[in-house]
């Protein structure tokens, strides 16, 4: 493999290198009665704080319902904060309005999971290109014609002119999460977040799709937020990783350092249930932690994991909300485990 | 045909009608398991995989243009019943399916014990309280609580409803399962526990599975034997164990080379190009415009060659190996 590692995943100080910064981010949906009265809350995203370089691909990793989605979109501003602030460009964007969150979104591209679903059926692709273009007060036909024309070339979409008068329904998943691509990087965006980008699309696509997005990824700098629940794709992409639990980022690492040495149970949990193709594999069962993910409308006390977790310390995990510990320098995790100054996972 | 074959597919043809003519989902396959053993249909979209099973089962959409071969379930050819001896005899007594995004084929206004025991009460003649408590033992067996049977679909989560799904295929104990895509809609540790359900299934009541599938890793999980369908062929037909280690296609070989791996130093590469369409497909081999291994002979349909018995269809190894019918190739196969 041949990415070069651009950043080593130390804890940053605020300088104009970094893009985004996540301070306590808590994401909240409130549960109503009657459409009134309070009931409770939806923790979804609970106390996160990461920063996000320029030109740094990060993934974000975990199963659905533990709040990668709602920390997703609360970065394209879809849901705001109930806590905490979300800094772009040094900047806190947690409460913007009206030109200012415009600009905003320009700034920021979304890839969405199910190209099909993301593309409106009733419009050619130039069309779908162009109205970001059009919103976004690009008035000369010529120029947009021109830029649509390099962003179909950018994501391989060639000869254009095959393209341009297409529907979504006759292209193939990969050509249409090409599109989806291709309108997201159309502004010419500073961050790119890719929910899922290649879940939906048949293997063969899939590798094909991840190389564009890094390609795109290193000529334009770009910063590329990756969610994902398939590990085993993260590693061609991205240099930093962050696993999310019930709301929680419970362990943040460079890549290669986290599949090498694992420090979470959870990550562990996830590494041992990802299938590498063997035969071997239909021999024997897999380890899997029982039980299921917890409401994040009454998420148990201490660690969220503890119920499921084989290692959980009695006394300790199911009251105490783990710190954040650093065993490793630049490897971060929010287990209890690592107290006593312990550096790999306990066989 | 010998003791331990449980199911054998020959010619088996399915086109379906469309204004511009016929598709040929599933083109001459064939195919043969052993009891209590998992062979695995792996393709991209489109190369005819659901079609199949849909023929296996003869679930089929109106629009079909031709269904014929042959399918032995235990010497019974199952082509030759009517309909109605076809529900009586053959689905959900010998073999069940499980649908695609079983998670939402579950019926929402009705209990999940009740569809569980549905079955049971039609195909097997038990009594409502009978059907109830052999459905008890099935949520037993797939992991899901006993009080869950009064629940709705929409209050279980989507690994319990898969789970479900599977429990309804179970009931009347049929010797064949068919999972069309049984994990793609699953969390990773979801899916990584519905394969130890169907693990424990398998080596417990001696049921076989023919598993559908994209996802080569995942498959690897309960794989004994691989089929490789593309363009509505079956093109290589392997043991798990050989094909995981060195697949004989030269789409198979690209298909094992696109997945990505979690370690090892491979970057995994894709296969360009798509499928052709089946409405009107290549004449020669129909995966010869993507092949690296192309050359002037890939312009005809080629045959299927034994390659230490394993059915492979591809010129590249016509130089060492007979070309040979399946059926009078199988006395050597199956000793």
């Amino acid at each position: 493999m041949s990415i070069d590692v651009k950043a080593t995943p130390e804890r940053v100080q605020a300088d104009s290198d970094i893009l985004i910064s996540v301070e306590n981010l808590h994401v909240w949906f409130e549960l109503k009665k009657w459409g009134f009265s309070h009931v409770g809350w939806v923790r979804a995203v609970d106390n996160v704080t990461f920063q996000l370089k320029r030109g740094e691909a990060i993934a974000i990793v975990g199963e659905s319902g533990c709040g990668k989605s709602s920390l997703m979109k609360t970065l394209l501003l879809l849901n705001r904060p109930h806590k905490g602030s979300v800094f772009f460009e040094g900047q806190d964007i947690s409460n913007i309005k009206g030109k200012a969150l415009k600009w905003y979104r320009s700034q920021v591209g979304y890839v969405q999971q199910d190209p099909y679903g993301a593309l409106p059926p009733f419009m050619p692709v130039h069309r779908i290109l162009e109205e970001p273009l059009i919103i976004n007060g690009v008035k000369d036909k010529h120029e947009r014609d021109e830029r649509i024309r390099q962003a179909l070339q950018e994501v391989a979409l060639t000869p254009v002119e095959d393209f341009l008068n297409k529907y979504p329904h006759m292209l193939s998943g990969g050509q249409q999460q090409r599109v989806v691509i291709a309108r997201a990087m159309i502004l010419e965006p500073k961050l790119l977040v890719a929910d899922e980008p290649v879940s939906m699309l048949d293997a063969s696509v899939r590798v094909e799709i991840l190389r564009l997005l890094r390609k795109l990824q290193e000529e334009h700098n770009l910063s590329v937020m990756y969610i994902t629940h398939d590990l085993s794709t993260v590693r061609f992409f991205s240099e930093r990783i962050f696993v999310m639990y019930a709301g929680k980022l419970v362990e943040q690492t460079h890549i290669e350092e986290l599949l090498n040495n694992p420090l979470h149970p959870y990550t562990k949990a996830l590494l041992t249930g990802t299938s590498v193709p063997d035969a071997a594999n239909a021999t024997h069962l897999k380890e899997v932690p029982p039980g299921e993910p917890p409401s994040l409308v009454n998420p148990p006390n201490g660690c969220r994991f503890h119920p499921r977790c084989a290692h959980a310390i009695a006394g300790v995990c199911d009251v105490k909300e783990p710190l954040h510990f650093e065993p490793v320098p630049g490897h971060f995790v929010n287990c209890w485990l690592y107290e006593d100054g312990r550096t790999s996972f306990p066989e | 045909m010998n003791d331990q074959t449980l199911l054998q597919i020959r010619d088996l043809v399915l086109y379906f009608k469309t204004s511009r003519g016929d598709v040929q989902a599933v083109d001459h396959v064939n195919l043969q398991l052993h009891k209590n053993k998992a062979v695995v249909i792996l393709g991209e979209s489109g190369c005819g995989k659901s079609s199949m099973a849909k023929a296996i089962l003869r679930l089929l959409p109106r629009n079909v243009s031709q269904y014929h071969g042959q399918v032995l379930i235990d010497d019974l050819d199952v082509m030759t019943l009517s309909d109605e001896d076809f529900r009586r005899q053959v689905r959900w007594v010998k073999m069940s399916m499980v649908p695609q995004a079983a998670m939402n084929a579950l019926n929402p206004v009705l209990r999940a014990g009740d569809q569980v025991a549905e079955p049971a009460m039609i195909h097997l003649g038990l009594s409502k309280d009978e059907a109830f408590d052999l459905a008890r033992e099935m949520f037993q067996n797939v992991g899901v609580p006993v009080d869950f049977l009064t629940r709705y679909p929409f209050e279980l989560s989507g690994g319990m409803r898969q789970r479900v799904a599977i429990a309804m295929a179970l009931i009347t104990h049929p010797q064949l399962i068919i999972l069309d895509e049984p994990t793609s809609a699953l969390d990773l540790l979801t899916q990584a526990n519905i394969m130890n359900v169907l693990k424990k299934i398998k080596w417990e009541t001696g049921t076989s599975y023919i598993l559908i599938t994209h996802d080569i890793a995942t498959s690897s999980e309960l794989a004994d034997e691989v089929a490789v369908m593309y363009a509505g062929q079956i093109v290589e037909v392997n043991d798990a164990k050989s094909f995981f280690a060195q697949p004989l296609h030269p789409y198979s070989q690209k298909l094992m080379a696109s997945v990505p791996r979690l370690y090892g130093d491979e970057e995994p590469d894709f296969i360009p190009g798509r499928p052709p369409s089946l409405l009107h497909p290549p004449t020669g081999c129909r995966f010869a415009d993507r092949c690296h291994l192309r050359f002037d002979k890939c312009d005809q349909e080629p045959p299927t060659f034994w390659v230490d018995g394993h059915p492979v269809k591809c010129w590249l190894y016509e130089k060492d190996h007979q070309a040979a019918s399946y059926t009078s190739s199988e006395a050597g196969d199956a000793s």
